[in-house]
């Protein structure tokens, strides 16, 4: 039997005036997998993400996530529904502290009004605030958590917004070049922690350019080139497959056509 | 008390208020210049309910912030659909075009302005701001003060937190509206008198440079701007008016050395009793203790 979709995009397209950025991509990722997403500068691949959150609206197809549609939602309910994402720039909050962050994102899960209204800060052993605390340490992140996250390292700021991403109990963690400046120490703790958290069940999109630490961390893959789908399949096979090494690396065809306009 | 320390007491508990009616909305990232046009309403509310309706004192206030409260609520509205400088503009056209609106209304005593005969006394402004303060406090320490600091932040990524921006700004919008509005309120039942040239656009910016020289990332700020800003001039007075161009420059130097305000949450952070007691801990075992 099949395993039930995590997350399944049909047809989704998108264009920014005469430019298509996205160009009829579906896939589908199972419930608990880990799937890469690659493809040269300019592909596609935060666009696609940007659609999936919610942050610019598609304009055909569908998002599926684990059975129900959410194109038509606004992005804080694609949240509830159970998407999160990280950011290709870090997007902590930078006048908040490390626990404020992580606890920002537990949102979802406590916005009742006996919640929102409740005192928060003020009991440094509440149970958010433990929690927030506890995923820090599960993380392998240990700064203290009243410290402001502009004085820590670029590393550790990106960790803390996966850790602020895992907050609101996803069942869809999308994460924008995780391993993007961190050193080969970090980047192997991250890929063990992912694989930790995955095996929970979450399902896990990944867009990154190392790929030691995709082919480490993601069984599948998904190229994007101008914006249309062109590879899907094991990640093992990526590297041998003709129009991803033509994507990357320009192919004799390119070539000749850039030969055609030459003097 | 003297009657000039009591008078600088009440337009200290008085700026307070209104300053904390600011700074709600400030702390969620909206620049709110209309001050002045909320303070009006509360105050003209209070006035009109107390000398005309004859309500009694301790209806008229709490009805006069209901009243700006409510006003805040619907002005959110269209206000929030402007960023940055044009929310700047809104706002201020708002306060401008309600203090207009009372100048030219006979009912309300036009240029003439309207004497109020019911009066509270000094102890009740010094509670409503003590009150008002720690509501202010408290309202920070919550999941809604944490979301409302997270949008001053970032307000895209705040959304794909989960977060109902919108719900989070109106509410702060109109919890801002009651705050001016009870500064307003208790201005008119202290001084027994309101006119609408009173409610002038410097009354707006200046309440909003406490605010924004004081900080907005915690409730310290307006307190601290408040006082500095109402007791410096007075302190001054002996300069004469040289005193307008030391604060001129004050305001300048402030602005350059601390662009985020005077207090911010790092600097709290580090004040706190939990650092010290960490920083001499540090120190003990660096000297082996």
């Amino acid at each position: 039997m099949a395993a039930r979709p995590g997350l399944a995009l049909n047809g989704i397209t998108k264009s920014f005036g005469g430019l298509t950025v996205v160009d009829n991509v579906s896939f589908e990722i199972s419930a608990g997998a880990r799937m890469a997403l690659i493809g040269p500068n300019g592909a596609g691949k935060t666009s696609l993400f940007n659609l999936i959150s919610g942050v610019y609206p598609i304009d055909t197809g569908s998002i599926v996530l684990e059975g129900a549609a959410i194109e038509e939602m606004p992005p804080r309910l694609r949240v509830r529904a159970g998407l999160a994402r990280s950011f290709q720039n870090i997007r902590l909050m930078p006048h908040l502290s490390v626990v404020e962050n992580v606890m920002l994102g537990q949102h979802v899960l406590a916005d009742s009004f006996g919640q929102m209204f409740g005192p928060l800060a003020w009991r440094r052993n509440s149970r958010w605030r433990q929690l927030a605390e506890a995923s820090l340490r599960d993380a392998g992140i240990d700064v203290d958590p009243d410290s402001d996250v502009s004085t820590l390292s670029y590393g550790v700021r990106k960790r803390i917004e996966v850790v602020r991403a895992l907050m609101s109990r996803p069942r869809l963690l999308m994460l924008d070049e995780p391993a993007a400046g961190l050193n080969p120490r970090e980047t192997a703790e991250l890929s063990a922690f992912l694989k930790s958290i995955a095996r929970e069940g979450l399902t896990l999109l990944v867009v990154e350019h190392d790929m030691s630490f995709v082919h480490d961390l993601c069984e599948r893959t998904v190229v994007l080139n101008f914006g249309r789908l062109i590879y899907e399949g094991p990640t093992r096979g990526v590297q041998d497959d003709e129009e991803v090494r033509a994507a990357y690396l320009g192919s004799r065809r390119v070539a000749v056509k850039g030969a055609h306009f030459a003097p | 008390m003297s009657g000039y320390a009591s008078g600088i007491l009440a337009i200290l508990c008085i700026n307070l208020i209104f300053a904390y009616g600011i700074f709600v909305p400030a702390a969620a990232g909206q620049i709110n210049l209309g001050g002045a046009g909320f303070q009006a309403i509360g105050a003209y509310s209070a006035g009109w309910l107390s000398s005309v309706a004859m309500l009694p004192v301790w209806l008229t206030i709490p009805a006069a912030m209901l009243i700006t409260g409510l006003i805040g609520f619907l002005i959110s509205f269209p206000v929030l659909r402007t960023r940055g400088v044009y929310m700047v503009l809104a706002t201020f056209a708002f306060g401008e075009a309600v203090a207009g609106f009372l100048l030219r209304t006979q009912f309300f005593g036009g240029a003439i302005g309207m004497v109020v005969p019911a009066h509270v006394e000094i102890s009740v402004l010094v509670c409503s701001a003590v009150a008002v303060t720690l509501l202010a406090f408290y309202l920070m320490a919550t999941r809604f003060g944490l979301a409302m600091r997270s949008i001053n932040d970032d307000e895209a990524a705040t959304v794909l937190m989960g977060v109902n921006v919108r719900a989070v700004q109106v509410a702060a919008f109109t919890i801002g509206g009651a705050f001016a509005g009870l500064s307003g309120a208790l201005y008119a039942l202290n001084f027994s008198f309101v006119e609408a040239q009173y409610f002038n656009s410097l009354l707006s910016i200046y309440v909003l440079l406490f605010v924004l020289i004081g900080g907005v990332q915690t409730a310290w700020g307006p307190l601290i701007g408040t006082l500095v800003f109402t007791l410096l001039p007075e302190f001054m007075r002996i300069g004469g008016s040289w005193r307008y161009v030391v604060f001129g420059a004050a305001i300048v130097l402030l602005m350059m050395v601390r662009p985020q305000g005077i207090v911010t949450r790092a600097m709290i952070d580090q004040l706190s009793p939990r650092r010290w007691a960490l920083r001499r801990t540090a120190v003990g075992a660096l000297h082996g203790r």
